[in-house]
């Protein structure tokens, strides 16, 4: 009787150590930092792409209503396959994007604009990748979505179809 | 000779807090996490995301800002995975407490078992 009670423990234990095994297994294994979620955003003061006398101020930011932030390059790849969705949200959904240029050559970055077209409102210029980090992002493209200054949603890579559903379902909220 | 004097002691004490500052600044980079290249410390990273990183820690300790501020604002951004020796929390306590559990067990079983011999 006891030995039969010590086999049934053993063999839950292994059970659960088995279940655990697989869930870390098939959990992501790309970190996705999320510690920003639900916070402010932070601050930081940018020179704009197109007139340096104009900043983009965190500050600003903080005070729309609904408003989507986007890390791009000219030299990101999945920066060009994300570019059709933006241009979605601004023209089709009229959502106002924020645009951080990260570690760019201002040039590349205006022409990138001029042959696939502006989706942003404004663009600040994060040469040195020191907004990024205080945004907690850790490379490009990213997004984030800001509701009454708060970070409610982040995205990391290119987005997409599901992606824009998710921001529009946001607004809606 | 008084002024050769000043001077010597200048330069050594400006020596000595560089060297405290480059010290501190490899102890932080050894134990940050490179995200993008998982597994590395930004110390052993040549990544944009770690030098970017690197560049920022060492702009923050040249202004006077402490070990525990330059931890406590990148745990903030990117959460404890940051670090690679994030110390006891609510997170990792099992992982601390574990080990002494298993250990205070088997000898409280090694005991047993002596005691049931005799």
């Amino acid at each position: 009787m006891k030995n039969k009670y010590r086999i049934t423990i053993l063999g839950v234990t292994i059970i659960i150590i088995f279940i655990l095994f697989l869930s870390v297994l098939n959990s992501n294994k790309v970190y996705q930092p999320s510690q920003m979620l639900g916070k402010k955003i932070p601050e930081f003061v940018l020179d704009n792409l197109f007139n340096k006398n104009l900043k983009l101020n965190s500050k600003n930011l903080s005070e729309k209503e609904f408003a989507v932030l986007n890390i791009w390059a000219s030299w990101c790849i999945p920066c060009r396959i994300e570019h059709p969705f933006l241009m979605d949200l601004k023209n089709k959904y009229q959502i106002e994007i924020i645009g951080i240029n990260y570690k760019d050559d201002d040039n590349n970055a205006k022409e990138f604009l001029k042959k696939y077209s502006n989706p942003f409102s404004s663009i600040g210029i994060d040469k040195n990748g020191e907004a990024a980090i205080q945004l907690g992002a850790f490379g490009v493209p990213e997004t984030y979505v800001l509701k009454n200054g708060k970070i409610i949603f982040k995205h990391i890579g290119p987005i997409n179809a599901d992606v824009v559903i998710k921001i529009i379902e946001l607004r809606g909220k | 000779m008084k002024k050769l004097f000043f001077v010597i002691i200048f330069f050594y004490s400006f020596t000595i807090a560089f060297a405290a500052n480059e010290d501190l600044k490899n102890k932080i980079y050894k134990n940050i996490r490179c995200i993008v290249c998982q597994g590395q410390s930004i110390h052993d990273s040549n990544s944009d995301f770690a030098i970017d990183l690197k560049n920022l820690i060492s702009k923050k300790i040249d202004s006077g800002e402490s070990e525990k501020q330059i931890y406590d604002f990148l745990i903030s951004r990117y959460g404890q995975w940051i670090v690679f020796n994030p110390g006891i929390n609510i997170n990792s306590f099992a992982l601390w407490l574990l080990p002494l559990i298993i250990f205070g067990a088997g000898g409280f079983l090694v005991f047993r078992l002596n005691n049931k011999k005799k």
